[in-house]
C-alpha cells in the first residue's frame, strides 16, 4: 500500500508499485489533465511536480512517489490564475493544446526555482517538452512574460 | 484531406476517368447589395478601400461537391440556438486539431448575426453530415468551403431577429437593426433610438419565423465586422487547456470502462500464425484477450490491421499485457520492403521517361538544343504525422447501438464505416468528436475506431478505451509517401529557361483505395507538379511507377512537400549556375502577370484545383510574385550577412493560397543548422482570424524544420525502423525557427477565402536548403538533411 499526496489530498494505492504515476493519475485517480505522449520520458506531455519539481509521470512510478507530494495541472492553482497559466492565455500559446499541461507544469517548475531565467535557461529547461503544432516561439515568450509574475 | 477520394478512386479505377473541373453557374445566386454599404457617414470619415465596402457576393466552391455538401448549414435552426436569457449557442461541425476552427467558424456566424461573443457558447457536433454538411476536417477546407454557409446562417439569424423585433414594435423591418446582441429601433432618418430589444427577448418569435430565402440575405461589409479580421477573439478552449480541463480522446470516462491495447503486425498484411497469451494473462489487471480479424483484401482502405487486443483495468496493465504476448506472424509479401533499395529503384525509374501527365511545347527538343542544362534529384523519406496525442478511441457497442468517442477528423466517414462493419443501421451509430491533440491527416483515417468498436463488441458491450502507444502510432500509420523528384532544365545562351521537366516517382495514396497501379492520380498531380506556374515554353511532367508496400496516406500539405522541395531547390541551383539572384530568377520564371490558362499550358484534362472550380480559384501569377517580393523585402533580401549565414527563398500557391517564405540560417561552428529568423508572406484572399493564421504559420515553420532536418521513417524487412520520439526526431525548443514573422496580404474584392492549415508548410524546407547553400555553398538534396552541415 503506497501513500502519497495528490494536489493536497492524501491518497493510497494498493496496486502494482511499479505503476507509472501517469496511469495511476489518469485511470485510477481520474485526473486526466496529465497527458500520455510517449511513455519514455522523451516528450514531456505528462509533466507533473513531485515535491515541487517537474518530473515525467510516465517514468515516475508509484513507489518513487511514496510519501511525496504530487501536483498535477488540476492542482497548479485553484482558479487557473497561476502566472504561467495567465501568460499562456495572454499570448494565446496553444494550438491543439494537448502538450500544454506538460509545458505549463515545466514552466511553473522552472520559474519556482529561477524567477529571472535567461533566454538560454528557458531553452534548456523547456527543451524536453515537445510540441508538434510548433508553439515554441509563444511558449518561450510566455515563460518570459510569466517570469515577471511568479 | 481526401475522404471523398474513395469514390473518386473507384471511378478512376473502373473507368479510367477522373472528375472534371467543376464550373458552376453563379447566376442562380443573385447578388443584392449590402444595406449599409454606401453609408455617407462612413465615407465622410475615411475613404475605405473597395474591399472594405464589399459585402459577400456568393460564389461556387468545391464544397458543394463534397459528400453531403453543405447539408443544412445555412439554416440557423441547425447551427444556432438562443436562450430566453440571451445566451447564444453555436454549433461547430468541424474538428478542432489546433487550427482554431472551433473558434473561427462560429465567429463568422456570431459576427454576421451581431451576437456578443462573450454570450456565445460553442458546442461540438457529432458526426452527422446530412445535417451539418461535410465534416472532413482536412484539405485546408473549413474556411474555404464553409465561410459562405456560416455567413448565410448568421445573416439569416440576424434578419429573423430584426423581423421579430419589427413585428413586436409594429414597424417596418427596415427600421430594425441588429447590433451588439440587441435589435435597435431606428428613427425615420435611420438613426439609432434608445429603444431596443435583447436577443433573448426576441428568440422565441425569431426562431418561429421562416428562414429567409438565400437571395434575400443581406451581408455585412468588412468595415462592419466586429469579430472577423480583428484577431482579438481568444480560442474557445483556451482556459480549459491551461487548466487541464479540455477533453481529448483519452479523457472520456464512462462507468465501468475498461482499457485496451493492441498488438498489430509489423509488416503490412501480416497475419497471426500462432500466439501464446499465458504471460499476458498473468499481468495483474488484465481481464481479457481478443483476436481481432484484420482487413487483408486489397484495397484495405481504412480497414483495421488486425491483431490481438488486451483488455485490462488500467491502460498500463493493458500495455504490459500486450507487450507480454508471444506472437508468431506470417509477414506476407511486403516483408521485402527496404528503404535503401527502394530509393535506388526509384532513382533508376526517375532517370527514365515516365507516364506523361503534362506536356507543353517540346521539352526534348529544347533540351537537345540547349546551351547548358541542369539536372537535380531530390529525395524525401516517409513521414509519420505523429500528433502529440496518439490515436485513441472509446467505444460502447450495446443493444444494437454503437456509441463512439474519438479525436477524429472525419466523424461521418467513421460512422458510416462502423455501421457497415458492425452491420448496424447508421442511425444506431453515434460518433462524438472530442478535441484532437493534433491530427495532421492521421486522424482522418478511422482504423483505430473500428478496432475499438470491434473490441467492445467482442467484450459483449462493455465500454472500452483503446489506447495506441507512441510506438503503435509511429509503426502503424498511413505514411506520407516516400519520393524521388527529378528536375531537368534547359537554358539558352542568354540564360533563359527554355525547357523544364519534372519527374515524380512515389507510391500513391490511391494504393490505399484502389488496386495499386504504381502511378499517382490527379489529386497528387495537382499538388505542385502539373501546376508549377512557370513561364517556360517547354514543360514536361512525367510520373514513374512506384508500388506501395505500406499504407500511404496524407500528411499536412501532402505531395506539395517533396514537390516544392525539389522545384524550389532546383530554381535556386539553376540561378546559381546562371549567376543570377535566386529571388529575381524565381520571379523571372513565374513571368508576367497573368491568370494561368490550364488548357493552353498543357495541364491534364482532369487537372485537380484543390477540388475548387478553376474560374473562381484561378492561379494568378501577380499574387504569387507579390508574396515573393513582400517576404523578400521584409526579410531584408540582399543584405550583407556575416560568414556562415544565408537567406533562402521558396514560394508556391496551394489550396488557393499564395505563400512565400524566406529563411535566414546561421550555421554554428560545429556545423549545426539554426534558424534565427523566418519570414512568411501569404495571400489567402478573404481572411477571418489573423491571429490563428499567424499561429498556423509559426507552427508550419517548426514542422517544416522537423522534416527538413530531423524526421524520417525508414523500413527494413517490411517493418518501420523508428518507434518513438527518441528515434523519430522533431524540432524542440533547443533548435526551432526562433522568430517567425507573418505578413498577411489584404484581400481585394472577389478574392475568396482560401486554405491556411497546410500551404504554409511546404516552402520552409526548400527555403532552408537554399539558405544553407547561401551560407555554406553546400547543396542538400535529401530530406531529412540532418542537423549539421558536414
Amino acid at each position: 500500500m503506497a501513500t502519497l499526496t495528490v494536489n493536497g489530498e492524501s491518497r493510497t494505492f494498493d496496486g502494482d508499485p511499479g505503476t507509472p504515476l501517469l496511469w495511476y493519475l489518469r485511470d485510477v485517480a481520474g485526473l486526466t489533465g496529465t497527458k500520455y505522449g510517449c511513455g519514455q520520458g522523451v516528450c514531456g506531455a505528462c509533466t507533473i511536480h513531485l515535491d515541487g519539481v517537474a518530473v515525467r509521470a510516465c517514468i515516475t512510478t508509484i513507489d518513487m512517489a511514496e510519501g511525496k507530494s504530487v501536483t498535477t495541472i488540476e492542482g497548479l492553482s485553484t482558479d487557473g490564475e497561476h502566472a504561467v497559466q495567465k501568460a499562456w492565455r495572454e499570448l494565446s500559446v496553444p494550438q491543439c493544446g494537448f502538450c500544454q499541461a506538460g509545458q505549463i507544469m515545466q514552466a511553473a517548475s522552472l520559474l519556482a526555482k529561477n524567477n529571472a531565467p535567461s533566454d538560454q535557461d528557458i531553452v534548456e529547461d523547456m527543451s524536453g517538452n515537445l510540441c508538434r503544432c510548433g508553439c515554441y516561439q509563444r511558449i518561450h515568450a510566455a515563460v518570459r512574460l510569466a517570469a515577471g509574475g511568479v | 484531406m481526401l475522404h471523398y477520394l474513395e469514390k473518386e478512386a473507384h471511378k478512376i479505377a473502373e473507368t479510367g476517368e477522373a472528375p472534371r473541373i467543376i464550373i458552376e453557374n453563379v447566376s442562380r445566386r443573385k447578388f443584392l447589395g449590402g444595406a449599409l454599404a454606401a453609408s455617407g457617414f462612413v465615407l465622410a470619415v475615411r475613404v475605405p478601400d473597395a474591399a472594405a465596402l464589399e459585402p459577400l457576393k456568393p460564389y461556387p466552391t468545391g464544397g458543394e461537391g463534397m459528400p453531403h455538401g453543405y447539408g443544412k448549414a445555412s439554416d440557423p435552426h441547425v447551427y444556432v440556438a438562443i436562450d430566453k436569457d440571451g445566451a447564444v449557442t453555436i454549433v461547430t461541425h468541424r474538428a478542432e486539431m489546433g487550427t482554431g476552427v472551433r473558434t473561427s467558424l462560429p465567429m463568422i456566424i456570431a459576427d454576421e448575426m451581431e451576437a456578443d461573443w462573450s454570450q456565445v457558447k460553442i458546442v461540438q457536433a457529432p458526426g452527422d453530415e446530412p445535417l451539418y454538411g461535410n465534416q472532413d476536417t482536412d484539405g485546408s477546407r473549413s474556411m474555404r468551403h464553409f465561410i459562405q454557409p456560416m455567413r448565410e446562417c448568421g445573416a439569416a439569424m440576424r434578419q429573423m431577429l430584426e423581423t421579430a423585433a419589427a413585428a413586436k414594435w409594429g414597424v417596418d423591418v427596415a427600421l430594425c437593426r441588429a447590433k451588439a446582441h440587441h435589435v435597435v429601433l431606428l428613427d425615420k432618418a435611420k438613426k439609432e433610438t434608445d429603444k431596443k430589444l435583447g436577443f433573448g427577448e426576441l428568440a422565441e418569435a425569431a426562431m418561429a419565423l421562416p428562414v429567409p430565402a438565400r437571395d434575400t440575405l443581406l451581408f455585412k461589409t468588412p468595415d462592419e465586422f466586429t469579430l472577423m479580421r480583428k484577431g482579438e477573439v481568444k480560442i474557445t478552449d483556451l482556459r480549459d487547456i491551461t487548466m487541464g480541463k479540455a477533453i481529448y480522446g483519452a479523457d472520456v470516462r464512462l462507468p465501468g470502462m475498461k482499457f485496451a491495447a493492441m498488438a498489430r503486425p509489423d509488416v503490412l498484411g501480416g497475419k497471426i500464425k500462432s500466439y501464446d497469451a499465458t504471460a499476458a494473462k498473468a499481468v495483474p489487471g488484465v481481464e481479457g484477450i481478443y483476436e481481432i480479424e484484420g482487413v487483408y483484401d486489397v484495397p484495405r482502405k481504412f480497414g483495421q490491421l488486425g491483431g490481438i487486443a488486451v483488455v485490462a483495468n488500467t491502460t498500463f496493465a493493458a500495455i504490459q499485457g500486450r507487450d507480454a504476448l508471444q506472437i508468431e506472424w506470417d509477414d506476407g509479401p511486403n516483408a521485402s520492403y527496404e528503404t535503401v533499395a527502394y530509393f535506388k529503384a526509384m532513382s533508376e525509374t526517375a532517370a527514365k521517361p515516365g507516364k506523361v501527365i503534362r506536356k507543353q511545347g517540346d521539352f526534348d527538343k529544347a533540351f537537345e538544343g540547349a546551351k547548358s542544362t541542369f539536372t537535380g534529384e531530390y529525395h524525401m523519406q516517409h513521414l509519420v504525422q505523429a500528433p502529440m496525442e496518439p490515436l485513441v478511441c472509446v467505444a460502447q457497442i450495446k443493444d444494437g447501438k454503437a456509441e463512439v468517442w474519438a479525436p477524429v477528423q472525419s466523424p461521418y466517414g467513421a460512422r458510416e464505416d462502423i455501421a457497415k462493419v458492425l452491420k448496424l443501421p447508421i442511425e444506431n451509430v453515434t460518433v462524438h468528436v472530442t478535441l484532437l491533440g493534433g491530427g495532421f491527416g492521421r486522424k482522418s483515417k478511422w482504423d483505430f475506431m473500428i478496432e475499438a468498436a470491434l473490441i467492445s463488441e467482442k467484450m459483449g458491450g462493455a465500454p472500452v478505451l483503446l489506447q495506441w502507444t507512441r510506438e503503435d502510432d509511429t509503426r502503424h500509420a498511413f505514411y506520407h509517401t516516400v519520393s524521388v523528384e527529378r528536375i531537368d532544365m534547359a537554358f539558352d545562351g542568354g540564360g533563359k529557361v527554355t525547357g523544364f521537366r519534372h519527374r515524380t516517382v512515389a507510391p500513391s495514396i490511391l494504393s490505399t483505395f484502389a488496386p495499386d497501379s504504381g502511378y499517382q492520380f490527379p489529386i497528387e498531380y495537382g499538388m505542385g507538379f502539373v501546376n508549377t506556374p512557370f513561364d517556360v515554353p517547354n514543360i514536361l511532367c512525367e510520373n514513374g511507377q512506384a508500388m506501395a508496400h505500406t499504407r500511404i496516406g496524407w500528411y499536412r500539405s501532402v505531395s506539395n512537400i517533396p514537390r516544392l522541395f525539389a522545384v524550389q531547390s532546383a530554381v535556386c541551383e539553376a540561378a546559381h549556375q546562371l549567376g543570377k539572384d535566386p529571388k529575381e530568377f524565381l520571379l523571372e520564371l513565374i513571368g508576367p502577370d497573368r491568370t494561368i490558362d490550364p488548357k493552353a499550358s498543357g495541364y491534364p484534362e482532369d487537372f485537380w484545383n484543390y477540388g475548387d472550380p478553376y474560374p473562381e480559384f484561378p492561379i494568378e501569377t501577380a499574387r504569387l510574385k507579390n508574396v515573393v517580393r513582400l517576404a523578400a523585402e521584409k526579410a531584408g533580401w540582399g543584405k550583407e550577412l556575416p560568414k556562415g549565414q544565408g537567406l533562402g527563398i521558396a514560394a508556391h500557391r496551394a489550396w488557393g493560397t499564395y505563400v512565400a517564405t524566406v529563411v535566414h540560417t546561421e550555421i554554428k561552428e560545429d556545423g549545426t543548422i539554426t534558424v534565427p529568423h523566418a519570414v512568411t508572406a501569404l495571400d489567402c484572399g478573404f481572411y477571418v482570424n489573423p491571429e490563428r493564421i499567424r499561429s498556423q504559420i509559426e507552427g508550419a515553420a517548426v514542422m517544416g524544420m522537423s522534416h527538413a532536418l530531423y524526421s524520417g521513417i525508414t523500413f527494413k524487412n517490411g517493418a518501420v525502423e523508428q518507434s518513438n520520439f527518441s528515434d523519430y526526431n522533431i524540432a524542440t525548443m533547443r533548435n526551432f525557427p526562433k522568430k517567425v514573422d507573418v505578413h498577411i496580404v489584404e484581400p481585394k474584392p472577389g478574392q475568396h477565402a482560401c486554405g491556411i492549415g497546410e500551404p504554409g508548410l511546404p516552402p520552409f524546407a526548400p527555403a532552408l536548403a537554399n539558405a544553407i547553400f547561401a551560407a555554406t555553398g553546400k547543396r542538400l538534396r535529401n530530406m531529412p538533411m540532418g542537423e549539421k552541415v558536414v
